[in-house]
């Protein structure tokens, strides 16, 4: 494992010291730390978890639930595989932390299907920690009572989508639904609740046992602490790098040995295409999406087959519900199809980058609206390629 | 045909007597007589339309949501090859062809024997050891034509037995 | 009203709203019309059209009017280059995928979808189009036709049949560009728990859905020299299809229907008022029958509560739904499958015409009655019964085939015998209209006097509330009906087939103490059959009703009993209720048919 500066998740970690604190802490408390540090939620769209945790923690009603969202799927994304593969423990202890700090008994990993095979190191570890007492009954003896179900899905990437994850596991198709009430509000059997990425929650017993000020000072102002990166593509080391939030794509390159790139796409297929002339640009919050994707595309990589590969894959994994992805990101691809062949004329190019604007403000959830991203960037970066071939 | 069904309607019943019989239920009831008999079956559907109280309208339209269930008799092993983006510039191509000329299928397609299905799938999580693909429950990385061989040849002797 | 009121902007103006009214209500109070598509007043808000997005100032994204709840204060713009441009664009990808000419529809003027293209300027396809049909149109049901290629994924079937119906024989399948409403197992829609209530018809804003229409049979008989055809008019079409004509909904044309009929070439306009009246001869005696053997002879094998048998839709989901409950469904035919078989046997004989050259045809509300006739048990004239029904809507245009326009028409009365109707069969049109009908001739019954309500009027069972409950202490009976003296009748009404499920649900757990029940398939009863004009909304029901109420206040006879017609047909043919051939002609039996698939 690689890793420049600093380093949280691949760094010290002592099972149960974070829980420990928590529960010597009021719910309120922990909340508010969480809040302190900062963390913003790991899966991509960024929510500040604490405040996310604080809504859910503000609702009436002892019945809530907190669930770690285990589903990545985003094209180019590997680090929660990783994490919970090789951390599980971790991810176990930041989903209790976050079950007693917004009053929920019971927690749900869902694990995506094709991770099926994590699914017996995941068991394990939670026959152990039970074994611990930092998971079950009377947790540390502290009167808190908390149990995880492992929850596995069959194949859906937009179940990473935190609704449709919430309704494939209230067992509906994994359509997202309109917000508000948001989860924290009506979530799993119309109950407040919470849904963390897998390396969201991995940064909570951290906080709770070092403090939101040392997570703090990883990263940058509005974008604190260290991140979990999947690097792919034509590089040579390829793998999982934690990196603080601020890093410029320049210094991810240089490390991940990329040699002489033409593109990069930042933040998986809804992600954008970044060309050279932006390769000294931060990965934040504020900068390029933190997301966690990279995949480096060499000189020679034909740019439409690229996008063309990230749209075949939008096409099939909309949930098809609404009207701008289900039919937009079809047509999208069938413009890819037509400039391959030569056949679309710029007049139609203009049309279809007006139909990724509607796209991106009028779709129902975040795939429909950051999947026309890859048309966008690698058409504004790529013309004479793309259009002009 | 009707014996096989009469059999397992009664696995059947195990299967749904191990969860509560709520709504909640329905994804993992799918995934585990999904697991059990490779596919989930019109009297599955009707089965656990009657366990759950649910048309089974709505399961058939949940099972047909998700990628990994099927309606249809899959082979003793499904392979499932990644065709994203990282899989794709690994080299997944050749490795596609290599399965097809070693099976003697096509994607999308059974072998006669029933013992492997042919399938594409989306980025299953191994981008930095593509090209990746999953045979069941296990996922085989860096795949090469060789390795290919080796793989098919091992499962069809392993699915002899 | 004691709820919260938020101060919220629309266009810059500022408006107070209830907290949690949506902004496509608030926008409709402020005069401001969003259009809208997947949304519809009846049904739960999916969201997923994206047509009806609006813009709420701080956010980067559009929002659906329908489906965001106003909480706080908000400003909210509803005409903006982004909406205009989020919404057009919306549409053009609806269009590109809907194949069908609109001139070839049946929806063609009344599709929603064409009239948002109208309304939008659309004139060309922004996005190469459809150009051959992909699926193939499903025609194996009596009731419902199903062409996908005009289908939009609106969703708004399956909302009516999931939730609003629960009955659940149409589901999406599929996900991304490939997701298409169907069946389970794609199954032909006449192999499903289809009830046929044709609900969904009445919610497609395009021709995805729509009833079978037998018109051409019916002008193929109607041109036949040789062929004497017999329309029943049901009392719910007259009270709607005015609205096909551009009259105002609850407009009542009963009259103007008769001469439109005969102008178009029916040899005889028939009431169904008049077999809705029969029924209730034939229900309100099996019902005083039921009890007797239950109280008096103390007969376990008799079930109690009875429960209306009118709707066809309603029929179907018990035989698939409660298939162990049928006996609880009065035997009684409905009331135009009763008119089938008197006017094949009793009319036939006393005009003199030969029943094998009559062809009846059923102006029907419905669907589901379609299906009805084509049932096999219903020959029991020795002829099909009822050669046809007919919807509201099929009529509306078999009308402005022949070159009708009903304002023209004069007003005629229906021919006779078997013409007259009481007013207890007109209300048979709106929810709780059979019960009130029954009650007022089985209390006569066995009282010798009338309702003790004013006017006839059973208000308690009127109106639109899902389940109505009432009791009636029955009081002075006379001798014969001493059994009953001070046995409070319990009874129930409901409309909607998720309704229905309430009552069954509590006769199942053996938590209901009902005598009868009526329950009607259809929202609203008749009125909002599957087969009446569409658009379908509350309000449009409400009205209907009103039209209906209105109507049968100024009727000469309002109960059954007192038909004239009625007692000469007893008194001629059928001798009394319950006789014999009221047992062969009017009586009927359930099929059990499977929960989850109908095979066979």
């Amino acid at each position: 494992m690689k890793q420049i500066k600093k380093k949280i998740l691949f760094g010290e970690y002592v099972s149960g010291v974070g829980l420990k604190k928590a529960l010597s802490k009021k719910p309120d408390e922990v909340v508010e730390e969480v809040k302190k540090s900062g963390l913003r939620g790991r899966g991509g769209a960024g929510f500040p978890t604490g405040l996310k945790w604080e809504f859910a923690l503000k609702e009436k009603g002892d019945e809530k639930y907190v669930i770690c969202n285990a589903d990545e799927g985003e094209p180019g994304t590997f680090k929660d595989r990783k994490l919970l593969m090789e951390q599980p423990e971790k991810v176990i202890e930041g989903l209790t932390i976050a079950g007693y700090a917004i009053g929920a008994k019971q927690g749900y990993i869902y694990l995506r299907g094709e991770y099926i095979y994590i699914l017996p190191t995941l068991e394990k570890t939670i026959e152990q920690l039970k074994k611990e007492n930092l998971l079950g009954k009377n947790i540390l003896d502290s009167g808190f009572d908390f149990d995880i179900e492992i929850r596995l899905g069959a194949g859906a990437y937009v179940c990473g989508e935190e609704f449709a994850l919430i309704e494939s596991m209230n067992g509906y198709r994994g359509e997202p639904r309109n917000k508000p009430p948001f989860p924290t509000q009506k979530g799993f059997r119309d109950k407040p609740t919470v849904v963390n990425n897998v390396e969201t929650l991995c940064f909570i017993p951290y906080i709770l046992s070092k403090g939101a000020e040392w997570f703090k000072s990883f990263g940058t102002e509005g974008s604190t602490g260290t991140k979990l990166f999947s690097i792919s593509g034509d590089i040579e080391h390829p793998g999982v790098y934690e990196l603080e939030l601020g890093v410029t794509l320049n210094e991810v390159l240089e490390l991940v040995g990329a040699r002489n790139p033409k593109a990069v796409q930042v933040g998986g297929a809804s992600g954008i295409c970044v060309a050279k002339k932006d390769f000294d640009k931060p990965i934040s919050f504020q900068g390029l999406p933190p997301g966690g994707s990279i995949i480096v595309f060499g000189e020679n990589r034909d740019m439409l087959k690229v996008l063309k590969n990230f749209l075949e894959f939008f096409v099939e994994e909309s949930c098809g519900q609404c009207t701008p992805c289900r039919e937009g990101n079809y047509r999208l691809l069938e413009g890819v199809e037509m400039l391959e062949k030569g056949e679309c004329s710029v007049r139609y190019v203009r049309e279809l980058l007006t139909l990724c604007d509607v796209m991106k403000t009028s779709s129902k959830c975040g795939l429909g609206q950051t999947s026309p991203n890859c048309f966008l960037s690698i058409l504004e970066n790529f013309k004479d390629e793309i259009i002009y071939r | 045909m009707a014996s096989i069904d009469i059999c397992s309607k009664q696995e059947l019943t195990t299967i749904l007597e191990r969860f509560k019989p709520q709504r909640d239920n329905l994804l993992p009831i799918l995934n585990e007589i999904n697991k059990k008999f490779g596919y989930i079956s019109p009297v599955a559907m009707m089965e656990i339309a009657e366990y759950l109280d649910i048309p089974v309208a709505e399961i058939h339209g949940v099972i047909s949501f998700y990628h990994f269930l099927s309606t249809e008799k899959k082979g003793k092993y499904i392979i499932r090859l990644c065709k994203t983006i990282s899989c794709e510039m690994a080299g997944k191509e050749k490795i596609a062809r290599m399965l097809e000329k070693e099976l003697g299928i096509k994607f999308g397609e059974t072998t006669s024997d029933g013992m492997f299905s042919l399938e594409y799938t989306n980025c299953i999580g191994m981008c930095d050891h593509g090209p990746a693909m999953l045979v069941n429950e296990k996922v085989y990385a860096k795949l090469t034509p060789e390795k290919v061989i080796e793989i098919v040849d091992e499962l069809k002797k392993r699915g002899q037995l | 009203m004691s709820s919260e009121m938020i101060n919220i902007k629309i266009e810059g103006k500022e408006f107070q709203v209830e907290k949690g009214t949506t902004i496509l209500e608030a926008c409709k109070m402020a005069g401001i019309k969003i259009p809208t598509l997947c949304y519809h007043p009846d049904l739960t808000v999916a969201g997923i059209c994206r047509i009806c997005v609006v813009e709420i100032e701080g956010m980067n994204t559009l929002t659906p009017a329908c489906a965001f709840h106003i909480e706080r204060n908000v400003s909210i713009k509803t005409n903006s280059p982004k909406i205009r441009k989020a919404r057009r664009i919306n549409l053009d990808l609806l269009l590109a995928e809907h194949y069908g000419d609109c001139y070839t529809c049946v929806r063609n003027g009344k599709c929603e979808l064409q009239k948002l293209a109208k309304d939008y300027g659309v004139d060309n396809y922004r996005f190469p189009s459809v150009t051959e049909p992909k699926y193939e149109i499903d025609n194996s049901s009596y009731a419902i036709v199903r062409d996908q290629n005009k289908c939009i994924s609106c969703k708004r079937c399956i909302r009516t049949c999931i939730d609003l119906q629960q009955v659940g024989a149409l589901e999406t399948f599929g996900r991304g560009h490939g997701v298409k409403i169907s069946t389970a197992l794609n199954k032909p829609i006449a192999d499903v728990i289809c009830i046929n209530c044709g609900q969904c018809i009445n919610r497609c804003p395009t021709g995805a859905l729509r009833a079978n229409d037998p018109a051409d049979y019916i002008w193929e008989a109607i041109d036949d020299p040789d062929k004497f055809v017999i329309i029943q008019t049901a009392p719910s079409p007259r009270a709607a299809i005015g609205e096909e004509f551009g009259y105002p909904p609850g407009t009542s044309v009963t009259k103007k229907l008769n001469a439109a009929l005969r102008r178009i070439g029916f040899d005889r306009v028939f009431d169904t008022n008049f077999a809705a009246d029969l029924t209730i001869m034939e229900e309100g005696s099996e019902l005083i029958e039921r009890l007797r053997r239950k109280i008096v002879e103390g007969d376990r094998g008799v079930k109690i509560p009875m429960i209306t048998s009118c709707s066809p839709g309603w029929v179907k989901f018990a035989e698939h739904y409660y298939p162990d409950y049928l006996d609880h469904l009065s035997t009684c035919k409905s009331p135009q499958q009763m008119f089938g078989a008197i006017i094949k046997t009793y009319y036939a004989q006393k005009a003199g015409i030969d029943p094998s050259k009559i062809v009846t045809v059923a102006l029907m509300p419905c669907a589901a009655k379609k299906f009805e006739c084509n049932r096999p048990e219903m020959n029991d004239s020795g002829f099909k019964d009822v050669d046809y029904g007919l919807t509201t809507r099929e009529m509306a245009t078999m009308i402005k085939e022949a070159g009708i326009d009903l304002k023209d028409m004069p007003e005629e009365d229906f021919d006779h015998p078997l013409g007259l109707g009481s007013g207890a069969g007109l209300i048979f049109g709106a929810t709780g209209g059979v019960m009130e009908a029954a009650i007022r001739t089985v209390y006569e019954i066995v009282t010798g006097k009338p309702v003790p309500f004013k006017n006839l009027d059973v208000t308690p069972i009127r109106g639109m509330e899902g389940v109505r409950e009432a009791s009636l202490k029955i009081e002075n009976t006379l001798p014969e009906y001493k059994w009953l003296e001070g046995v409070t009748l319990n009874v129930a009404v409901a409309h909607g087939t998720a309704n229905a499920k309430k009552i069954m649900d509590k006769i199942v757990k053996g938590e209901a103490d009902y005598h009868f029940i009526e329950i009607m398939a259809c929202p609203g009863g008749c009125l909002g059959g599957g087969g009446q004009p569409i658009p379908t909304t509350p309000e449009i029901r409400m009205a209907r009703a009103r039209a209906i109420y209105e109507e049968e206040k100024n009727l000469p006879v309002r109960k059954s009993h007192e038909n004239p017609e009625i007692q000469q047909l007893y008194r001629e043919f059928l001798k009394h209720p319950l006789s014999d051939v009221s047992h062969k002609l009017l009586h009927t039996h359930y099929t059990p048919r499977g929960k989850y698939f109908f095979v066979g």
